[in-house]
């Protein structure tokens, strides 16, 4: 199947620091790839490179073919290339229901119009509410952000990402801070993601990733070293040395 | 099931609330003009300016309360607004009210372009610093432009024309009253469906987290500029207003002082409310008029220190600190 | 060629003024990160405390300086305490209001006790005359502004890089949190470096009175020259402080010479052009 979306030899550098070496990654429609990676491996950057955030010191970022290098984070939105924040970056002070409002309109390239509440049209307010109803924030819509559980802030910022209608997803630990017992929900949400949408995860819980993810990305000190199946990762010896170090052989990984 | 029912019963109620809103704010506006008239006949020139004023405030509380861009040089906007309409009187001929006034908004909006365009280039204490300069500029060019302007003796004899032939511009300023009255509800009704239209929400998302917006593939920085135009529109209006009813405009209208003062009437108000806005301009004024006869020196004084005391005290201003306070009260018996 | 000399001297002395009373907003700027539009007010009380007591009370030039320096910190310790600590930390907007609603009252308090008029600080018959050069002469007192410029420079240069109370405030400059987690008290820090910036504020005050004249609306007229210092300087920069001070000294005075016409416009056009020129200071430390 041709890629959707490419990383080419992408590198980063901060000082004397590389934080990127070179790193290629391809991601066709309907991948569910999970990046992994020691603490300080470089996959915070490695989203913010691929998003526009930063700007990589060399290589390439394409999307559908586009070489989209030097484009905006803005722009990369428009071209369907959305991401989800770490730390949850939501407005305090706006309902669940603007907030998702406010990205189909963006889409719909009416965030911009002077005139009338979004509740006035309604094929925004049903598309809003269906993605509400789906994660299970419907009943929250009227509420402040600020008001609601982590875990449903969450849920909420991969609400906004579907409301982008993307056609690659990038999440940053969607289920960071999220206590166990609300995992369910968020895994459930990222299961009722369209299946042609190519979908790239960081996350520090292997259950999750073991049952999200046809393969896996492995990224240590900025380097990628592992790509290849789920069940492969555990044995590959490259992947224990980065995470056990000298302790590799003393026991399993994971 | 339950929950879409539920839907097509809270909209149309929630729509209606809003508007409400909007008919409320004009009704208010409306009732207090008359109760002006009313109270103070001998004083409607304070009043008018007070309306003007309030202009400025509403488009600083657009910049600031709504994109949460500090700004110390929004008068620049506003005295744009001013010497275009008096200029256009004086050298141009255009003396019917209304004109004027178009004349005012489109310079007011122009301002609002340029100054936008320098100021939102940086960010933090560099943008402070470009506003600040911004209105020295303005100043300074409007006060070498003497041939135009009237320099420091200021731009006079403005003499609009009476409205549609029929209203004169008497010397109690009943006609430049009521023609306030009615511009400022207008204003804010257009401001009203403004802040709570999708751009009005985008304006706010702006102010709470710019990585975001641009994470929704949506510009800052053209909101912003956007807003700033449309900020300069509502300060020009003020800004021909004041031409209109004083029939004169002087530098004092591009000062740093005007600036800073109309911030502080924002803050004493409330910022990021139409409402806050406005009864900070009305509370700062009236004040201003009763202590600022007894001993000027002593006004800055006052300013300031009411400017420490709502920092202090009340940092959401008189409305938003009532608002709260009622919102809390009603949260309680629940 | 008498012109750009001369212009070049004044330049150089106003240039120095700036920079004594500056630095000091400065360096507390980038350790307490407080937007401080008050700075210029500390300035001119130093000012008008010397033109008190030399001219009133005929006390002479030193014990002027004096005065002033040790009179304004008096006033701005409590406004410190009181009312500088309950921003640190909050939005640039709070502290931008709390920080003009302190110039206003300082105007209107010095308005109220010593009249609009302009106030000179006399100065001694040593710095009164000019010094010959041979090709020129020049008015020592412009000479005095720029020993002392270069004076501060190299002091406050020497307090920063070589004593232990210099690597105390770069690392807290640097990362406050870190370094009071070292154990050092960063509110003595906090403390001492306020007192040395209003000293020196009001020092500057007082020996650039000739050029920056002494009026109660003072605090306002060059709070933006102060803050461009600042924000094209780089927070907390000695070098940056200096070469923007130069920089405006320059502008600013050949301005007055050129096109005296124009008054302000020219200089803050260059404002204008330098602040977007260099968003991030000519230092360009990023945040």
């Amino acid at each position: 199947m041709k890629s959707l979306f490419e990383v080419r030899n992408l590198n980063k550098k901060f000082g004397g620091l590389v934080v990127t070496n070179d790193v290629s990654i391809s991601m066709a429609p309907g991948d569910r790839l999970a990046l992994i990676g020691p603490n300080g491996a470089g996959k915070t950057t490695f989203i913010n490179l691929v998003t526009g955030n930063l700007q990589p010191d060399s290589g390439d970022v394409t999307l559908g073919g586009e070489n989209v290098t030097r484009l905006g984070p803005a722009s990369r939105v428009h071209r369907g290339l959305v991401r989800s924040f770490q730390v949850t970056r939501l407005f305090q002070d706006m309902t669940p229901e603007e907030h998702v409002a406010l990205a189909v309109l963006q889409r719909e390239g009416h965030s911009g119009r002077m005139f009338g509440h979004y509740s006035g049209r309604a094929e925004v307010m049903d598309e809003v509410s269906a993605i509400l109803d789906r994660l299970g924030l419907f009943d929250l819509r009227h509420l402040k952000v600020r008001e609601i559980a982590y875990g449903q802030q969450r849920l909420l910022e991969i609400a906004m990402a579907m409301a982008l209608k993307p056609r690659v997803l990038l999440l940053d630990e969607p289920a960071a801070g999220v206590p166990q017992s609300e995992t369910a929900r968020i895994e459930a949400a990222l299961a009722s993601l369209p299946a042609d949408l190519a979908i790239l995860m960081i996350d520090h819980d292997m259950d999750l990733v073991f049952r999200f993810a046809k393969r896996v990305v492995v990224l240590a000190a900025g380097t990628v070293i592992f790509d290849g199946l789920p069940k492969d990762v555990t044995q590959n010896a490259r992947v224990r040395e980065a995470y056990l170090g000298s302790y590799a052989d003393a026991g399993s990984a994971a | 099931m339950v929950a879409s029912l539920d839907r097509t019963i809270a909209t149309p109620s929630f729509t209606r609330r809003m508007a409400d809103r909007g008919v409320i704010g004009v009704l208010a506006i409306l009732v207090a003009g008359l109760a002006g008239y009313l109270l103070m006949p001998n004083n409607l020139a304070l009043l008018t300016q007070m309306i003007a004023v309030a202009m400025l405030v509403l488009s600083i509380d657009l910049v600031t309360g709504y994109c949460g861009v500090a700004t110390l040089g929004h008068a620049a906007l506003f005295g744009a607004g001013a010497y275009g309409a008096g200029i256009a009187a004086v050298h141009f001929g255009i003396t019917d009210p209304v004109a004027m006034t178009a004349v005012g908004l489109l310079a007011g909006a122009a301002a609002g372009l340029v100054s936008g365009f320098v100021i939102l280039r940086a960010h933090g204490l560099a943008q402070l610093v470009l506003s600040i300069a911004v209105i020295h500029l303005f100043h300074e060019a409007a006060n070498k432009a003497s041939g135009w302007t009237g320099g420091s003796d200021g731009l006079s004899a403005i003499t609009p024309d009476a409205f549609f032939g029929a209203f004169e511009f008497d010397l109690w300023g009943v006609t430049a009253y009521a023609y306030g009255v009615i511009l400022l509800a207008v204003v804010f009704l257009a401001l009203q469906i403004l802040v709570r239209s999708p751009f009005g929400m985008l304006a706010r998302g702006v102010r709470q987290d710019q990585i975001r917006i641009a994470a929704m593939g949506a510009s800052s920085h053209s909101v912003l500029l956007r807003m700033y135009v449309i900020s300069g529109a509502v300060a020009g209006v003020g800004g021909a207003l004041s031409a209109i009813s004083t029939q004169v405009v002087g530098l004092d209208s591009l000062s740093f002082t005007l600036s800073a003062e109309a911030l502080v009437m924002l803050v004493l108000g409330g910022t990021g409310s139409l409402y806050g806005a406005m009864i900070g301009t009305v509370v700062f004024m009236l004040f201003e008029d009763t202590l600022s006869a007894a001993n000027p020196f002593h006004w800055l004084t006052i300013v300031g220190a009411l400017l420490i005391a709502v920092v202090l005290f009340a940092p959401k201003g008189l409305y938003g600190s009532a608002a709260a306070f009622a919102g809390r009260v009603r949260r309680r018996p629940a | 060629m008498q012109t750009v000399l001369s212009i070049g001297v004044d330049a150089l002395a106003y240039g120095m003024a700036l920079f004594v009373i500056s630095i000091g907003l400065s360096v507390t700027m980038g350790l307490m990160r407080v937007v401080n539009l008050a700075h210029g007010a500390f300035a001119m009380i130093g000012g008008y405390f010397a033109s008190y007591a030399v001219r009133d009370l005929g006390l002479g030039y030193a014990a002027g300086i004096l005065v002033a320096v040790v009179g304004t910190v008096v006033i701005a310790i409590p406004i410190e305490r009181l009312l500088y600590r309950r921003i640190y930390g909050a939005p640039q907007l709070t502290q931008v209001l709390m920080t003009i609603g302190i110039t206003f009252c300082v105007i209107g308090i010095t308005n109220f006790a010593f009249g609009p008029t302009l106030k000179t600080v006399p100065l001694p018959p040593l710095l009164q005359g000019s010094v010959d050069l041979g090709f020129r002469s020049i008015a020592a007192h412009r000479i005095f502004v720029i020993i002392c410029g270069f004076t501060v420079a190299a002091g406050l240069w020497f307090l920063v890089e070589r004593t232990n109370f210099g690597v105390k405030v770069r690392a807290t400059v640097d990362n406050a949190a870190m370094t009071a987690a070292l154990g050092v008290r960063t509110e003595v820090v906090y403390a001492v470096s306020f007192a040395v910036a209003i000293a020196l504020a009001a020092f500057g005050g007082v020996i650039g009175a000739e050029l920056l004249p002494l009026e109660p609306y003072y605090a306002l007229r060059y709070m933006v020259t102060f803050l461009v210092v600042v924000s094209v300087g780089g927070a907390g920069s000695i070098p940056g402080a200096l070469i923007a001070c130069l920089l405006l000294g320059t502008i600013d005075t050949t301005g007055r010479y050129l096109a005296p016409e124009y008054g302000e416009f020219f200089f803050y056009l260059a404002v204008i052009l330098i602040v977007t020129l260099f968003p991030r200071g000519l230092a360009g430390r990023m945040k």
